[in-house]
């Protein structure tokens, strides 16, 4: 009887990790997969009768060494730093004001104004890429990675002047009305008080909007197709194919070369990304 | 001696004055993001509805009016109307998968165990890293010579090596993968969503539900579904605005094919409009997503409404 229990229980354990054991397998397997290609040497890669899932030949770095050497892969990585910076500077100059705006100044059609904003996160790249591109050649950016600096705060501003409305709203507003009463303006009061305090939320807005520059692909393939201007995400995934030619190896190691920091920096800031995400129904 | 409270004159200027107007800053401070939002997501938008209408293309700048021309030439087409069912067979059948799978995951989350943490990080990855990197990842695994999973399931005994299948060269197989690389890439958003809705009921909602003698299914059906559902909801609407619209998966996945058996609005949209210069065709195809786009606006306004309630 206490046998069957205890066997009852052990068989529910061994459900439940057998299940979060799949979970985990199912996320994490094509990122495994992506090491592992880009260790193995080319042999290893295309021989259908080898087992895949370790390596039959020494591991080697000569797709790493390739990627390096003879693509333009620094480059892209540099592009893609010089963008994030640029994009991330430009959302935290417009953002964080407006964000403080609606959060306290503006009453109830700030409200409504804060929720416009963030409705056009919603227009989608696929029906405004025609216009931009012209817009682009208009300014003389075609083919230019700067044309990426001024399209990609189209969604970082919206989604993150929501993100900063809602953290805004979380400070106490008695300690801007003190900095007040004490003589300070309210252009000061927004300065040296309410910044100082929403560090922690400005440092989510920063890695969220490089995150977010680094993952898009739709406004970078549409502008740009030289190679020396491409961003990071675009540049692995078109200038590592020669026509039908897939270099699987430089492949691999590019793309997870570029997937380490973003899946990194996300999980540290998972917990606000979702409270923001959800505009703070969650409480 | 002066003395300390001596009032200091400072020259006031009238900008400073207007400046200390709750109201005005307030306006000023918003002002730079509305612009720019206004300048290149509003502007652009209304120029795609106006090349829509009109028989702009990049060999033909014109902005000649040609009515709905545009669209009765689309609508012509049956291999648009593939298109059309393709994006939303994409679309919910993606979601759907994503949701169940996102269920479960959050239901063996939701348990306390050594690891935790790690696990979740770990599942998150397909959402977190650039879609467009794993999905060059998945056309590897997917491969059809070099595949991984057939490799596997000839390894089993499952199939032969000549009956191993051509994942992304045929039609049905190439929407289905398509389909699982999109559901695979949301059901970790959707397992953080339903996390973070069901760790925000109060547990003494859920006390007092005991107290009063409910099951677990009224548990779980009456008072904490209902409760979690406006995040729900704002998670789904994410969910379904970056599906129907995506152009990414597809583009790098299948390329729209095998002869267009994946073509979904967004890459139709791209091929018409950008790669084939036709713009006004092209913009006229995007502007399909519209009508779905609308609803879920609607949808999403609703639910933001009542949440401030």
């Amino acid at each position: 009887m206490n046998v069957a229990k205890v066997g009852k229980k052990a068989g529910k354990e061994v459900a439940f990790f057998g299940a979060v054991a799949f979970f985990v397998i199912l996320t994490t397997f094509p990122f495994y997969w992506m090491v592992i290609t880009s260790l193995k040497s080319n042999s290893d890669i295309y021989n259908v009768s080898n087992f895949p899932f370790w390596f039959n030949e020494a591991p080697t770095l000569e797709h790493f060494k390739y990627l390096f050497e003879q693509t333009l892969f620094t480059t892209w990585l540099l592009n893609s730093l010089i963008i994030g910076v640029c994009v991330v500077a430009i959302t935290l100059v417009t953002a964080l004001p407006a964000g403080y705006s609606l959060a306290r100044m503006s009453g109830r059609t700030g409200e409504a104004m804060g929720i416009g904003i963030f409705l056009t996160y919603l227009v989608p790249p696929t029906l405004l890429f025609l216009p931009l591109s012209r817009l682009v050649a208009d300014l003389g950016m075609q083919n230019s990675m700067w044309s990426l600096v001024l399209v990609y705060p189209t969604f970082t501003i919206p989604f993150c002047t929501w993100l900063m409305m809602g953290f805004f709203k979380a400070i106490p507003v008695e300690i801007e009305e003190a900095a007040i009463v004490d003589g300070c303006s309210l252009f000061g009061a927004f300065l040296k008080m309410a910044i100082p305090l929403s560090v922690p939320a400005i440092l989510t807005v920063i890695i969220f909007t490089f995150t977010l520059t680094l993952q898009e692909f739709v406004y970078a393939l549409t502008f740009v197709s030289a190679s020396d201007q491409k961003p990071i995400t675009l540049g692995v995934t078109t200038d590592l194919i020669r026509g039908d030619v897939f270099y699987w190896g430089e492949l691999m190691a590019g793309a997870l070369i570029a997937s380490i920091p973003v899946a990194v920096a996300y999980n540290l800031f998972l917990d606000r990304f979702i409270s923001g995400i959800t505009g703070g129904a969650v409480k | 001696m002066v003395s300390i409270a001596e009032p200091v004159a400072k020259p006031v200027s009238r900008f400073h004055f207007l400046l200390d107007r709750r109201d005005v800053l307030g306006s000023v401070l918003v002002a730079p993001a509305v612009l720019y939002v206004l300048l290149l997501v509003g502007v652009p938008f209304l120029l795609a509805v106006y090349y829509s209408v009109s028989a702009y293309t990049i060999y033909d700048p014109s902005w000649r009016f040609v009515g709905l021309t545009n669209f009765e030439q689309i609508l012509q087409n049956p291999v648009f109307l593939d298109t059309l069912g393709n994006t939303f067979l994409f679309t919910f059948g993606s979601q759907l998968l994503g949701l169940i799978l996102g269920k479960f995951g959050a239901l063996l989350l939701l348990r306390p165990f050594p690891g935790r943490r790690i696990v979740r990080a770990l599942i998150v990855l397909p959402w977190v890293v650039p879609i467009a990197l794993a999905t060059v990842c998945w056309q590897w695994m997917f491969d059809s010579l070099y595949s991984v999973i057939n490799w596997t399931l000839i390894a089993l005994g499952i199939i032969t090596r000549a009956e191993a299948p051509n994942w992304l060269g045929t039609p049905h197989l190439a929407m289905l993968c398509v389909i699982l690389v999109n559901a695979w890439r949301f059901f970790p958003f959707a397992i953080v969503i339903f996390l973070a809705g069901i760790t925000s009921v109060p547990q003494d909602v859920i006390d007092a539900a005991i107290v009063d003698g409910a099951g677990f299914w009224r548990r779980n059906y009456q008072i904490i579904l209902p409760m979690v559902l406006p995040v729900l909801t704002i998670g789904l609407i994410f969910g379904i605005v970056f599906t129907f619209t995506d152009l990414s998966v597809v583009l790098l996945l299948t390329n729209g094919g095998p002869v267009g058996a994946t073509s979904v609005l967004g890459y139709e949209g791209y091929q018409v409009g950008i790669v084939s210069g036709d713009v006004s065709h092209g913009a006229a195809i995007s502007l399909f997503m519209l009508p779905v786009l609308f609803v879920l606006v609607i949808g999403m306004l609703r639910f933001i409404r009542r949440r401030e309630i």
